[in-house]
């Protein structure tokens, strides 16, 4: 006799047969059976209770990031779902494999205003790989497939499957239900020959290369890959901000961060290479500046999944389609190999980042009074050096997230959990919460500023209730700093509604459970740091730090990439 | 960069909400859509949208790839109209009236190569295909007389070189 379960029981039993072990999530009346079939299957599918449904959908983006597998929430219709849309929109500008089971009221009710429906399909659709209404029990194990299958294939993001209440108690014949392939969609394009050839051609005729590493080196995998091919032909490169990790610091032709508060020689090189090569990277306007003057002189090569990312912002000479797990290689293999002809080249970067050390870094690591307040890239500075490099680095948004980004050192592969595309405050504690359950064995660190903190701040129950790992490091500046460094810089220092009343951060911790200390000391710093990592479970240091500090360089926005400001 | 017509024949499953999706990327970068049509295709489960638009070739190009992305979306190509061949359908609603008191409308039709769809005492629907110039030098003509009504349906097209296959 065929054994009928309920849809919501296949829905799980989907999940699992995905491969999901983790999810985040809310309940609510609309996703109710699921949650009541979640409560039969806690053994082997692990739920975390978050705060607020945008706190479900950051922290199965940090999961993702971190452990390199989908990200699952739960959620249910109506306002569950739009709290989601934050975490939706996140994912997709930064291309985070993550599926999003929303409730939804029965078919019968759909378009009558019932109570808490909302069309979710048509406001995700924009935001998402793929947005999905399952409206029969029958359609589940194919859905879920299918959404997994979109999620993590090609170029990864976000996939919602509204799942209508009648179908979550159909009663089905389950089966489990396995995909490779979908008519309308092909994940990973067909590479060129003849592009492989042209890009091994340009890049041994050039003089003076230039790499652009992007997540895609992150996503695809590609780390070995990356290092071969660059050290075979000597070509230095520049990092995105999401792709920092994708080369480890100390690598000598990882010449620093791309972009508005990237490094100066990276920066100015851009406009002086003979050779351009982005590898899984968008040209994001805060990574090129001014289009009409990025790059004009160079001859660009895109390694790219994503068809319609080439020629988007910046005309490619040599498109190279593909996974760069697979294109990298077979470029490699045809390039020549340099030894030292390259030297000046690469040496010429070195020059300006030395200027850039003693115009920016070392004031800001090494304050001349030592009377000054704390300055952000002390504190990052700190907890970089205690981690080793080991870490695996959250950031919020502002300008503890470029301090952070520009501060800290990373080994690892898969070691920046940051909100790029979208620069979504809030972001941060969230994220953190969902690395930590994605690496468990790795020490999680966040950084964020007063304001991004308070915006998701109640996931703090989250880390009290699940016991997890975050290392919190608040970088209170009493300010909406980065806002107020634009204040400062264009709007004639008036500071409408920059400065933040903050509350006692420390009894906020302490209210959660959570060890919490606050220092202003730069002789206290070394102490705290070493407190915080050394303290079993997540803790809260409360860094006060110099209030109308800068984050430098800066290239304003919309100006020409060489137009680096180095400070007053 | 020069403007021109383009048509975009886009080939997808029959998912609800694809129209929603093509739409929406002509609405982000600020387009204009000209027409629309959507139909079955040659190939089983498989529809077919014809969409017109003024634009120039950088911009038609990339909406070309960022409609393909999508998920549900199989193929989608464009067109100018040298590569295709096109029709709209027109319709035209005269008083008989004053249809009868004109003594240009029997040339008028065949001059237009227009068919009579419907004549009653109140008024007289003709059709006319053909191209939009078609279409409306139809119009100019009757407008002379008196229209009461008047719709013109999207392009439908059919390439020249392509066979309907999608890949
Ligand atoms: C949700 C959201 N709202 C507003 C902004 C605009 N914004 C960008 S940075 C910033 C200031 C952040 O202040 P804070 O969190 O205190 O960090 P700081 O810059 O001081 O490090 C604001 C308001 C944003 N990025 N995200």
């Amino acid at each position: 006799m065929k054994q009928l379960i309920k849809g919501s029981e296949a829905l799980i039993r989907s999940l699992i047969h995905e491969g999901v072990r983790t999810v985040f999530g809310y309940p609510g009346g609309a996703i109710m059976p699921v949650y009541d079939s979640l409560y039969d299957y806690r053994d082997q599918l692990q739920h975390v209770l978050v705060r607020h449904e945008q706190g479900a959908t950051h922290a199965a983006q940090g999961y993702a990031r971190a452990s390199g597998k989908t990200g699952v929430c739960i959620v249910t219709s109506g306002p569950g779902a739009t709290n989601a849309l934050t975490g939706i929109g996140d994912a997709m500008l930064d291309s985070t494999p993550l599926v999003v089971i929303t409730g939804q009221v029965g078919t019968s009710l759909l378009g009558s205003d019932a109570f808490q429906e909302i069309d979710l399909v048509s406001i995700t659709q924009p935001i998402t790989k793929w947005s999905y209404q399952i409206r029969r029990g029958e359609d589940i194990p194919w859905a879920v497939a299918r959404a997994f299958y979109i999620a993590r294939n090609g170029r990864p993001g976000p996939v919602v499957l509204d799942f209508a209440k009648n179908a979550q108690l159909d009663k089905i014949d389950y089966a489990p239900y396995t995909l490779s392939y979908i008519r309308s969609y092909q994940p990973v394009p067909d590479t060129d020959n003849s592009a492989i050839e042209q890009a091994a051609t340009l890049i041994n005729a050039a003089k003076r290369p230039f790499a652009l590493v992007g997540q895609g080196v992150e996503l695809g995998n590609a780390h070995t890959e990356l290092r071969a091919f660059l050290e075979k032909a000597q070509i230095p490169a520049g990092c995105t901000l999401l792709g920092l990790s994708a080369l480890p610091c100390g690598h000598p032709l990882k010449k620093g961060m791309l972009g508005m508060h990237g490094n100066l020689a990276p920066n100015m090189k851009t406009n002086e290479c003979d050779v351009l090569i982005a590898i899984g990277m968008r040209f994001d306007d805060r990574v090129t500046g001014d289009l009409n003057t990025y790059a004009r002189q160079a001859k660009v090569i895109h390694f790219d999944i994503d068809p319609s990312e080439i020629d988007k912002n910046v005309k490619t000479t040599v498109a190279v389609l593909g996974d760069c797990k697979e294109t990298l290689p077979r470029v490699t293999e045809k390039l020549t190999e340099i030894r030292d002809c390259r030297a000046e080249w690469i040496h010429s970067f070195d020059e300006l980042n030395q200027t850039e050390y003693e115009r920016v870094i070392k004031p800001e690591l090494h304050p001349d009074k030592e009377s000054a307040a704390l300055t952000m890239g002390e504190v990052v500075k700190a907890v970089s050096d205690a981690t080793n490099g080991e870490a695996i680095l959250v950031t919020d948004v502002g300008q503890n997230q470029m301090m952070a980004a520009r501060y800290f050192d990373f080994h690892n592969a898969r070691s920046i959990v940051t909100s790029g595309g979208l620069g979504t405050m809030g972001f941060g504690l969230p994220a953190a919460i969902g690395a930590s359950f994605g690496a468990p064995d790795r020490t999680v660190c966040l950084f964020c500023g007063d304001g991004g903190f308070q915006m998701t701040m109640q996931e703090l129950g989250t880390i009290m209730e699940t016991g997890c790992v975050v290392k919190i490091i608040l970088l209170n500046n009493k300010f909406l700093g980065m806002v107020r460094q634009w204040q400062e810089m264009f709007f004639h220092e008036r500071y409408s509604f920059t400065p933040m009343v903050n509350p006692d951060f420390i009894r906020i911790g302490a209210a959660y459970n959570i060890p919490s200390k606050k220092i202003r000391q730069r002789t206290e710093l070394p102490e705290a740091v070493s407190e915080m990592l050394h303290t079993a479970g997540s803790y809260l240091l409360v860094v006060d730090v110099v209030e109308k500090g800068m984050v430098y360089p800066m290239t304003p926005a919309g100006e020409t990439v060489t137009n680096v400001l180095l400070g007053y | 960069m020069e403007k021109k017509l383009y048509t975009l024949i886009v080939h997808s499953e029959n998912i609800a909400g694809i129209l929603n999706q093509v739409t929406t990327i002509f609405t982000r970068r600020q387009l204009n859509i000209e027409s629309l049509n959507v139909s079955a295709s040659s190939i089983k489960g498989i529809h077919k949208y014809t969409i017109t638009t003024c634009t120039d070739e950088e911009t038609i190009i990339k909406v070309t790839k960022q409609i393909e992305k999508r998920i549900d979306v199989v193929k989608a190509n464009y067109f100018t109209d040298e590569q295709i061949i096109f029709r709209e359908i027109a319709l035209y609603k005269i008083p008989t009236a004053e249809l009868l008191a004109s003594n240009r409308i029997e040339s008028i039709i065949s001059q237009h190569n227009a068919r009579i769809l419907e004549v009653n005492e109140t008024y007289t629907v003709l059709q006319k295909s053909g191209t939009s110039e078609e279409t409306a030098a139809l119009y100019y003509d009757l407008a002379e007389i008196k229209i009461s009504q008047f719709v013109r349906s999207g392009r439908v097209a059919i390439t020249k070189s392509h066979s309907e296959k999608l890949s």
